[in-house]
């Protein structure tokens, strides 16, 4: 093996970042920070309430009117100024930066007004007049996948646009032969890291030029960058995309602004002035993007010794509403490693594809890892308990055994380095598993609900960029040419003066590039890091970069690093050589150290770095015979590993493969269901750590998000496809409270395939720690079918048996079929008037638009039909809606049934009540009860709190009632209550 | 009291990191977007826009508040402060910041000014906090980045600095 291990002064070691003053001070600038020019318009976007709808018009005429607005801009110029974007597979799937035709999703971009500010377009957006007509759904995977259901994209004819199977190895052979076959089926569901900070793009038109000038927190891949460059039918060079060298956060999410791009370059170019445009939370989490929920079926054939000789996997993944490039990723990304750590030699996969009307699917952090280890490892679980053995002791079963690096995994992936026996071994010991033992003995003795569980991952770092060509037949592959490598680039420079400077292709969203590749530098130049300056903007009209440029697949560490070193050397050996010519010795005779450069065997012999850097840039006349003049190195890098998949479908799909061992203990709180994570131990072999201290950060931080995957974090979605998870109130991030501090415990197999002998870190724990949680709920609570995320209110369903179904009443039921995500509601009022005047201010439309709250307008459209405009809000969305409300059977002035809808850019809702008048003494009792159904806006942020504004809005339309009816203060939105109702019956009260 | 000029601005005056400002805001302008836009301090980071994330906090008369949730004109005859009032003028950073960077207590950054704001603030009250008041403090805000643990550090060593000073 070429191994060779690094031993820097810096590198290795636990340095403090260099970026951290500025962030700390407040002063890093972030993509929303940067510099505008004058006149820079504002953009606000126009998003869909319905998950499947046919646009039948957009009438945007008052909306232009509006003060402040520059232009509007709907799928139709959108289709005139761009092509559609590329994607991976030959369906006709079409989708454009703005619907054109339809919608597919709740939130899916419809129109996007440019003004002066944001708070101007924000206040268009409501003039915007859109006619939907909505279609049959396709919302769970399964349904999504039978025949006959609602297609997303008719035009495909089916909504599972790929299926391929795959075989290695003698996978019947070993299912024939095995003792007997465990079975699980897991739903993995969606979720996303949801970066604190969201999209920002500012997009310039420089008409002269004819270039789009992009400014954004885009982060790569830059395989996106010529699906960008169509759509807008330019020349790569013409799409010059910038990014900061600060962004609040990735974890893959920040892929997928690529759309956007485009929208704000249309826009800019319309408008002819810079268009910028700043995603809010609600966008960010309704139609940024989601880690595709995913079903995947895994069968594993066990010897009873524990042996497991085959694997099958059908995985149904879903995508939601379209397939945008690098999609499908996540279910061929971790191809090669689908046995994860274990030494099994047969295996099939089944890869199938479903659309279906939720958000597309985007990179997350983990990319499949996290869907895949909950298969694998659930499963492994699930064989230790029908074998009746150990989980632990059928893991050390079958893991690869020590010595077999570099071991060719079934699938393809060359697994570069690692000792998983002894991972094992110092886990248990220094994390004492023993002594946790004790502690579910101690808990179970006491009747209390307490499990350990554990996990197994190979953590794969840096992508081969031919994995996605997987999805292919071999013979569309010969056709297409093979695709292979990740080329990586960083540029060191040295000045006149000797100042060192240098700029990478890594774009950091916050893991401490810059610190490592000054480290790295540092070690190499014999100087500190701290005197390096490292700028991590990129500029694709000014940088080096490659398609595979980018911050995502944990490349930093094994293809960014040893580029910035290639780099380094270049520069090293180059003043070397200058130094061994004025020294008058040999090139390898010099040596380099604190800021000096001198001969190794006489120090005295010595010239300062400033000075032979000074030499390049002042007099190249005096340079060695055939040196290039100047001080300035690119260090490019491609590991010849990563070679494109071969004709049996074997793919390496990353280069490194770190190794994540997990263990905990969690109580389970039997009356309320919730899992508390009594001690957590995560041990990585990530090969050679660059610094610990970045290193570690990379683990909790990881860890932290798997917490939130297992036990709170999942974008809901209702029956109807409304989005359900609108606000962090929603969607529920853990805090500092819930987010134990795990114990991390490393060991280092340097990987022979990369220079620094790095793998990465940033990935192993969103993968293994979901699954090892819940591992543990399964050890405490013995219930096999565990659905993520781990909720209080789901496990207390699970331990306690579901509650039982409220007593029957005599409620009247509402008239409508409703969904789940109905809400429903009852109750009397009390006004103080007669029903004969109550109900003639029922049917009166001029009264009844003074007693709905927020009604602006109301005629009568036809008899007992009105239409009525109102504004109404929930929580933090307000909005103009239009309603249609119409009364039948009239009874008057005992009863009615009033039924309608509400439309608006906010959502929509429809649904009926019953009204019943009674002449009860000095006035009217009325009782009503309703139901409604609610999508859009409403639904994703008001969920928690719709009841209670339908509570509120009711008691509110009451209190107008009795006011009107019979002037102020003599109504009672509570009127007689069952018990005073029950006191006068007994005679006891009047 | 402000007054509402012919634009349907009103001006605001308070006292920002210690000097006095005056600015003008429509009286639906949020704190945040007036401290960004109008005074330039693009350390106050939006997150949420709905008072979760507390990335925009900062502190008003000395409480931690979220500029989020609270109008520009509401700032009127206040003390504002956000995180350019914790190092000292020359730059050098004051002890929690310099803590932070230590226990490398952020990785992005993006939560970071607003998390300092609580805690410093937190500190001042609590000069001997446990671990467990720190979490409960720092539960009011999310970072996606770090898992919290060397905040929690970070702090818990700054009191303890404090008291053995
Ligand atoms: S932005 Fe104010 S709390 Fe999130
Ligand atoms: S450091 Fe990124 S959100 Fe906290």
């Amino acid at each position: 093996m070429k191994h060779e291990v690094h031993v820097g002064k810096h590198v290795g070691r636990p340095m403090e970042r260099v970026e951290d003053a500025q962030l700390l001070a407040g002063q890093a600038l972030f993509c929303g920070d940067m510099p505008e020019r004058d006149g820079t318009l504002q953009a606000a976007i126009l998003r869909s309430p319905h998950a499947h709808a046919e646009i039948l018009s957009i009438d945007t005429s008052e909306a232009l009117l509006q003060p402040g607005v520059e232009a509007i801009l709907t799928g139709k110029e959108i289709k005139e100024d761009s092509d559609p974007f590329l994607i991976v597979l030959r369906q006709p799937m079409d989708q454009w930066s703005l619907a054109t035709d339809r919608v597919r999703f709740v939130g899916e971009a419809v129109a996007v007004v440019v003004a002066k500010d944001r708070y101007l377009a924000e206040d268009a957006l409501d003039y915007i007049k859109v006619v939907y007509k909505p279609l049959p759904i396709a919302l769970h995977p399964l349904e999504a996948a039978k025949d006959g259901a609602p297609l997303v994209h008719p035009a495909v004819g089916s909504n599972v646009v790929s299926t391929r199977h795959f075989s290695y190895g003698e996978p019947d052979k070993a299912f024939a032969e095995a003792d007997r076959v465990v079975e699980l089926t897991i739903d993995y569901p969606r979720n996303s890291q949801t970066p604190l900070e969201g999209y920002v793009v500012l997009a310039d038109y420089r008409r002269e030029e004819q270039v789009y000038d992009v400014q954004s927190n885009f982060q790569g891949p830059f395989t996106v960058h010529p699906v960008m460059s169509k759509a807008l039918r330019v020349k790569g060079p013409q799409l010059r995309m910038r990014s900061p060298a600060f962004s609040g956060g990735g974890f893959g999410v920040k892929q997928a602004m690529f759309p956007y791009v485009v929208l704000m370059c249309i826009a800019s170019r319309r408008v002819g002035r810079p268009v910028k445009w700043v995603e809010d939370r609600l966008e960010h989490l309704t139609a940024a993007i989601a880690a595709p929920n995913r079903i995947i079926r895994g069968q594993a054939a066990v010897m009873n010794d524990g042996k497991v000789i085959g694997f099958r996997f059908e995985q149904l993944d879903d995508y939601g509403a379209y397939l945008r490039p690098p999609m499908p990723g996540p279910l061929y990304r971790q191809h090669g490693i689908m046995t994860g750590g274990y030494d099994v030699k047969h295996m099939t996969i089944t890869n199938r594809l479903v659309m279906t009307n939720k958000t597309p699917s985007g990179m997350v952090r983990g990319f499949g890892g996290p869907q895949i280890y909950y298969a694998i490892e659930r499963l492994m679980q699930t064989v230790a308990v029908e074998l009746g053995m150990d989980h632990l002791d059928l893991i050390r079963k079958n893991l690869i055994p020590a010595g077999s690096f570099p071991y060719r995994a079934a699938a393809g992936a060359l697994i570069d380095s690692g000792d998983y026996q002894m991972a094992l071994e110092i886990a248990t010991r220094d994390g004492k598993l023993d002594e946790l033992k004790g502690r579910r003995e101690k808990a179970r003795a006491e009747g209390r609900l307490y499990g350990i569980g554990y996990a197994v991952v190979v953590e794969p770092a840096q992508s081969n960029m031919g994995y996605l060509s997987t999805i292919n037949t071999v013979e569309e592959r010969h056709k297409a040419g093979p695709k292979g490598g990740n080329v990586a680039y960083c540029t060191v420079n040295v000045d006149a003066l000797g100042g060192v400077s240098l700029t990478a292709d890594s774009l950091p969203q916050g893991q401490g590039h810059a610190t490592v590749l000054s480290q790295i530098v540092a070690d190499e130049l014999g100087i500190e890091p701290h005197d390096i300056v490292c700028n991590m903007e990129r500029d694709t009209q000014r940088d080096p970069w490659s398609i595979a440029t980018g911050n995502y697949s944990s490349r930093f560490s094994s293809a960014t690093a040893p580029a910035a070193r290639l780099a380094a050397r270049k520069i090293r050996a180059k003043m070397a050589k200058i130094a061994a010519h004025f020294l008058k010795v040999s090139p390898d005779k010099i040596d380099f150290s604190e800021g000096k450069i001198f001969a190794i065997e006489d120090p005295q012999k010595t010239l300062r770095f400033s000075r032979v850097a000074g030499t390049a840039h002042w007099s190249p006349g005096e340079l060695p015979p055939d040196m290039e003049p100047g001080m300035c190195e690119i260090g490019v890098w491609s590991a010849p590993e990563l070679e494109p998949p071969n004709d049996a479908d074997q793919i390496n799909t990353s280069l490194t493969y770190g190794f994540v061992f997990d263990y905990c203990g969690v109580e389970i709180d039997r009356d309320t269901g919730e899992v508390n994570i009594d001690r957590y131990v995560t041990m990585h072999d990530s090969g050679k750590l660059l610094n610990p201290l970045l290193a570690d950060g990379q683990v909790y931080g990881g860890f932290a998000w798997g917490v939130g995957a297992a036990l709170r974090e999942e974008f809901v979605y209702g029956e109807d496809g409304s989005f359900l998870s609108g606000t962090f109130a929603d969607y529920l991030c853990p805090t500092a409270c819930e987010v134990p501090e795990p114990l991390i415990l490393h060991m280092e197999s340097p990987s022979p395939f990369t220079p620094l002998g790095a793998k990465g870190i940033a990935e192993g724990n969103v993968m293994s720690t979901p699954v090892c949680i819940a591992n543990a709920v399964a050890d405490a609570t013995g219930i096999r079918d565990l659905r993520l995320p781990l909720t209080p209110a789901k496990v207390a369903a699970l331990i306690q048996g579901q509650e039982p179904a409220r007593p029957k009443g005599n409620q009247a039921t509402p008239p409508m079929e409703l969904s789940d995500r109905g809400i429903r509601g009852q109750g009397t009022a009390f006004v103080a008037a007669a029903p004969e005047l109550v109900w003639q201010t029922l049917v009166d439309p001029d009264q009844l638009a003074r007693v709905i709250p927020g009604c602006h307008k109301m005629e009568l459209v036809g008899p007992g039909s009105y239409r009525a405009e109102m504004s109404l809000g929930v929580g933090i969305v307000r909005g103009r809606f239009e309603a249609r409300v119409s009364l039948t059977d009239l009874n008057p002035p005992k009863s009615a049934v009033i039924s309608g809808s509400l439309e608006g850019p906010l959502g929509s809702s429809s649904g009926s009540g019953n009204v019943r008048l009674v002449a009860v003494e000095g006035g009217t009792r009325i009782s009503y009860d309703y139901g409604f159904d609610i999508s859009g806006k409403v639904a994703a942020v008001g969920g928690r709190m719709l009841d209670g504004a339908a509570r509120v809005l009711m008691s509110q339309f009451f209190q107008r009632l009795g006011s009107l009816t019979e002037g102020p203060g003599k109504i009672s939105a509570a009127p007689p209550s069952w018990w005073q109702r029950l006191l006068k019956l007994l005679g006891i009260a009047r | 009291m402000s007054q509402l000029n012919n634009d349907g601005r009103s001006s605001v005056s308070f006292i920002l990191n210690g000097n006095p400002v005056t600015g003008y805001a429509e009286p639906r302008m949020l704190l945040t977007d007036f401290l960004r836009e109008e005074m330039g301090l693009t350390e106050i980071h939006v997150g949420c826009e709905h008072g979760v994330c507390g990335a925009c906090t900062i502190r008003m008369d000395g409480l931690p508040a979220r500029a989020c949730l609270t109008f520009a004109i509401q700032a009127e005859g206040h003390r504002i402060d956000t995180v350019q009032s914790l190092a000292q003028p020359s730059g050098v950073l004051s002890d929690l910041q310099l803590a932070f960077r230590k226990h490398h207590a952020l990785q992005c950054g993006y939560c970071t000014p607003g998390i300092l704001m609580s805690s410093s603030a937190f500190l001042e009250i609590n000069h001997d906090p446990s671990e467990e008041e720190v979490r409960d403090m720092l539960s009011g805000h999310l970072c996606r980045c770090t898992g919290y643990v060397g905040m929690v550090r970070a702090i818990l060593e700054v009191a303890r600095n404090r008291i053995s000073a």
